[in-house]
Parts: structure tokens; C-alpha cells; sequence
């Protein structure tokens, strides 16, 4: 138990550190590879969970496709260092004590739910692993499935015909 | 397993973070790297609950909400390249305007 609440502790601080590093780094490169960073640390938590196939799909979906289209654009923008100062003063006070504001309540409600949750006892060997999810996914969640795959066509479509040139 | 209150409070903390950085910064493209960090808070108290109950369909749905965030990065970055072409600019304080 004490292991894992280390493993835990470091683990979190890491990942609060590089969300912080995401946005706080004034260049938009570094703060895709501080989120990098911070998705497979996630994926690590996702492990400490059971969770392995989510933990991949994070690592290659996530951290794999998805960034590395952010960085792709970023460079192809040449957008590393825009919009560095805000056009209000008043939008970073504000901005901050509204995010105090969502913190607090969310810690308040946490703390205040303390002992109300189940604690997760130990679970069989074969949850999480890809043939339950697996099995699960295609039989009582075949149709939100199928769904997604007209949702990517839609957004392949729509990608398509946005960045095709008006001539 | 460390208890579920610990992953709901560092899921907190990330979502706040994700929450400011849309508010605080003013490149669309760290805006929507941000708004990928609050779905990935979201996602992270999905499977800690499904772990604590010991049912899959919470990883179901982070398998689902992943797609979705597929399907809109691939779309919101189209948008945001066909802005740049336009305006030569992606700080979001110059879109103050539905004409171009």
C-alpha cells in the first residue's frame, strides 16, 4: 500500500509539473512536449488501474497521433510564439482567481465526500485486459461503435473540405 | 489501490490547470492543447471509477471520449490552419470579427 501511495504522490507531482509546464512555457512547442509528457504519465496511472489497453490506446491514439498533428501544425504555421501578451490587463487576474474559485470547490466537494466513496478492493486477474474489454465493447456497446465510425468520417470529411484551397 | 478520493482531486488539479490555460493563453493552438488536457482529467476519473467498481464500461467510455477528441483535433486544426491562411494570424485576440 505505502508503495503505491509513493508511486502515486511522485507520479502526480510529475504530471501536475508538466500540465503547469504546458501553461506556463511561452514557446507552443515546449508546451506540446510538456503534454506529452504529461499523457504518459497518465497512461502510467491508467496502468496502476488495470487499465492496459486504455493505457496503450493513450500512449498511441494520445500521446502518438494526436500530438504529433499539434506539433505538425505548429510547425507548419511557424506559431511557436504568438500571443504572448493579452490584449486586457484585467484577463489574467480574473482568469486566475476563477480557476482558485473552480479548485476550491472541487477540493471542497472531495474532501467533504471523504469516506461516502467505495474503497476498491482487489479485483480479478482478467479485468481490464483487452478480451473483456473487448467483449464488452462489441457486444453491449456495438452501437455507440458504429456511431464512431460515421463521427471519423464526418470529421475526415469536414478536415478535407476546411483545408482545401478556394480557387 | 490508492483511493479513489486521491485520483478525483489530481484530476481536479489538472482540469483547473486545463481550464486556466484556455482562459490565460491566447495561441489557439495551446488552447485547444488545453481543452486535450481536460478531457484527459476527465478520462483519468473514468478509470479510476471503473476500477473501483470493478466494471469495464468505464474504460468503454475513455475508449469513446478518445475518438471524440480525435475527431476534434483532426477538425479544430483544419479550422485553425484555414484561419492562418486568412487572417496570417492564430492569436486568438485578432478573430474578433465574423467577416474576412
Amino acid at each position: 500500500m505505502t508503495t503505491q501511495l509513493i508511486l502515486f504522490f511522485s507520479l502526480a507531482t510529475l504530471a501536475v509539473g508538466t500540465a503547469l509546464g504546458m501553461l506556463f512555457s511561452a514557446n507552443a512547442v515546449h508546451a506540446t512536449l510538456f503534454l506529452i509528457m504529461n499523457f504518459g504519465i497518465v497512461a502510467v496511472f491508467y496502468l496502476l488501474l488495470n487499465a492496459p489497453f486504455i493505457a496503450l490506446a493513450q500512449v498511441t491514439v494520445y500521446a502518438g497521433a494526436i500530438m504529433v498533428l499539434f506539433l505538425f501544425v505548429i510547425m507548419l504555421l511557424g506559431a511557436e510564439r504568438t500571443g504572448r501578451t493579452p490584449s486586457s490587463w484585467w484577463l489574467q487576474p480574473v482568469a486566475l482567481s476563477l480557476g482558485v474559485i473552480l479548485l476550491l470547490e472541487a477540493l471542497y466537494l472531495v474532501i467533504s465526500q471523504r469516506g461516502l466513496l467505495p474503497v476498491g478492493g482487489e479485483v480479478a486477474s482478467t479485468y481490464g485486459d483487452p478480451f473483456s474489454v473487448g467483449e464488452t465493447l462489441f457486444r453491449q456497446y456495438v452501437l455507440p461503435f458504429e456511431v464512431t465510425s460515421i463521427l471519423l468520417l464526418v470529421a475526415m470529411i469536414g478536415a478535407i473540405v476546411l483545408s482545401k484551397s478556394r480557387t | 489501490m490508492v483511493p479513489v478520493d486521491y485520483y478525483i482531486g489530481l484530476s481536479a488539479i489538472l482540469f483547473t490547470i486545463g481550464a486556466l490555460g484556455v482562459l490565460i493563453r491566447r495561441n489557439s493552438v495551446v488552447i485547444f492543447m488545453s481543452v486535450e488536457l481536460m478531457l484527459n482529467a476527465a478520462n483519468l476519473v473514468f478509470v479510476a471509477f471503473a476500477r473501483t467498481y470493478e466494471a469495464v464500461s468505464g474504460q468503454i467510455f475513455v475508449f469513446f471520449v478518445m475518438t471524440v477528441a480525435a475527431a476534434e483535433v483532426a477538425v479544430g486544426l483544419a479550422l485553425i490552419v484555414t484561419i492562418f491562411h486568412t487572417k496570417q494570424s492564430i492569436d486568438v485576440d485578432q478573430m474578433n470579427t465574423m467577416k474576412w
